[in-house]
């Protein structure tokens, strides 16, 4: 076989290509993801379809939806691999930035299917109408990053421990909750229709998480991936 | 001309010793036996050999015509079978050593794979999954991976687990083999296996 210079990114998108092929073969992420995403939906639209909510509520049942239905998959995407034993098979073929961007991206299709489904169902089932649609995408696309990033690297540090459902949720509260609060914020903005000058202090704060955030998770994922 | 040496190693997990002052040096066509009792350490220093986890104490330096490497560029060079390392169930067989090939940075050819496959006796089943294998097919595969870039250095932990005689008979053969053209670090509690080391390390004294 020949040697050929692989960069990063192309190392990336084999392992995002197998990531996808055992993820559709088995679907352990994705059915947990849209099961829960599919109950959430029901029960906020069953409860609360027939009231009228201002904005500010909507966009928290929104991001609520997106925010715990996320949670049952993304966290997996480490802890698959740990259980299977196949992280240290991994770690021989891999260094970890290739491991890293190729965890991401895969977290990211994960969300991004999940949203396909939910976003539109959530704007059906709430009569929602959204009068400034480019902020809302924006937010979205933002939130979305931000949120993949953030948990990707938790997933990675909570993949070695025991009781990783609690260490889960204590570490993800306090890291997402400011993106929750811009990314509700903004997105009341655009269900309101407030112009996108409004919104651009909600945008560019999720755009300083979201390069923290990925900052971060290149710094600290070396010492979290080989030890 | 590959070398690969341990200074000083030590390890610790908290307060626990598992092992210190570990030595030695290995060139090409030498080998070394790390045997002990159950919980003495040998999965563990494979585990810093490969670069999987990091010593308390010491260092691990691979080199290659004198040149010592980075990890990256040392993790090239290592083939490794262990209890702890296991391939995509997922995936077949096949598509396994695809993958394996494309992330080290090769092109695979796919006759070439299947050669490997072929050579450690799972030809028929190079297109079923790794879920539907037995615990001694899944070892032979993953004897197919460890040999796929002809490794500097193999490193084998327990390697005749789970296989039957025919199974133990192709270990034999690679073992020979690895000693002939590189470096062969085996860790194992069975004596018998003692004679392929031209150096023996006794870890939990």
């Amino acid at each position: 076989m020949a040697t050929r210079p692989s960069s990063w990114a192309t190392k990336s998108a084999w392992l995002l290509a197998k990531d996808l092929k055992c993820e559709f073969r088995t679907r352990y992420a994705l059915n947990a993801i849209l099961m829960f995403a599919l109950t959430t939906l029901t029960v906020v639209s069953f409860s609360m379809g027939v009231f009228s909510l201002n904005p500010r509520i909507t966009s928290s049942l929104f991001w609520l939806v997106i925010f715990f239905s996320s949670m049952s998959g993304l966290a997996q995407v480490f802890v698959k691999e740990e259980e299977s034993r196949t992280v240290n098979l991994l770690k021989l073929v891999a260094n970890p930035s290739t491991v890293l961007l190729g965890k991401l991206l895969f977290n990211l299709v994960l969300l991004l299917l999940l949203e396909i489904v939910v976003v539109p169902l959530f704007i059906i089932l709430m009569n929602l109408s959204i009068l400034n649609l480019w902020l809302f995408l924006s937010v979205l696309v933002l939130g979305s990053l931000g949120l993949v990033c953030a948990t990707t690297i938790i997933a990675a540090i909570i993949s070695k421990a025991h009781v990783k459902g609690a260490l889960f949720a204590v570490l993800s509260f306090p890291i997402l909750l400011p993106l929750l609060i811009t990314a509700i914020d903004g997105t009341r903005l655009s269900i309101e229709g407030e112009t996108f000058s409004a919104g651009w202090s909600d945008l560019r704060l999720l755009i300083s998480y979201l390069v923290v955030m990925f900052t971060a998770s290149i710094l600290l994922f070396d010492f979290v991936w080989s030890e | 001309m590959i070398s690969l040496e341990a200074k000083n190693l030590g390890k610790w997990f908290g307060k626990r010793k598992v092992f210190d002052r570990i030595n030695f040096s290995l060139e090409e066509k030498s080998s070394l036996v790390v045997t002990g009792k159950n919980g003495s350490g040998k999965t563990t220093l494979l585990k810093i050999l490969c670069g999987f986890i990091r010593p308390s104490k010491g260092e691990v330096l691979i080199s290659f015509n004198g040149k010592t490497l980075n990890q990256d560029e040392g993790r090239n060079l290592l083939g490794l079978v262990m209890p702890d390392l296991e391939l995509y169930g997922e995936l077949t067989a096949l598509e396994n050593l695809v993958f394996l090939s494309r992330i080290r940075g090769l092109d695979p050819d796919k006759d070439k794979l299947k050669e490997k496959i072929a050579m450690v006796g799972l030809s028929e089943r190079e297109d079923d999954l790794v879920f539907s294998f037995s615990s001694g097919m899944k070892q032979r595969l993953k004897y197919a991976f460890a040999l796929l870039l002809d490794p500097g250095i193999l490193l084998l932990d327990e390697p005749t687990t789970n296989l039957d005689q025919e199974g133990i008979s192709l270990v034999d053969q690679i073992v020979s083999w690895q000693r002939e053209r590189g470096i062969l670090i085996l860790a194992t509690n069975k004596k018998a296996d003692l004679k392929y080391g031209d150096q023996t390390i006794q870890l939990g004294n």
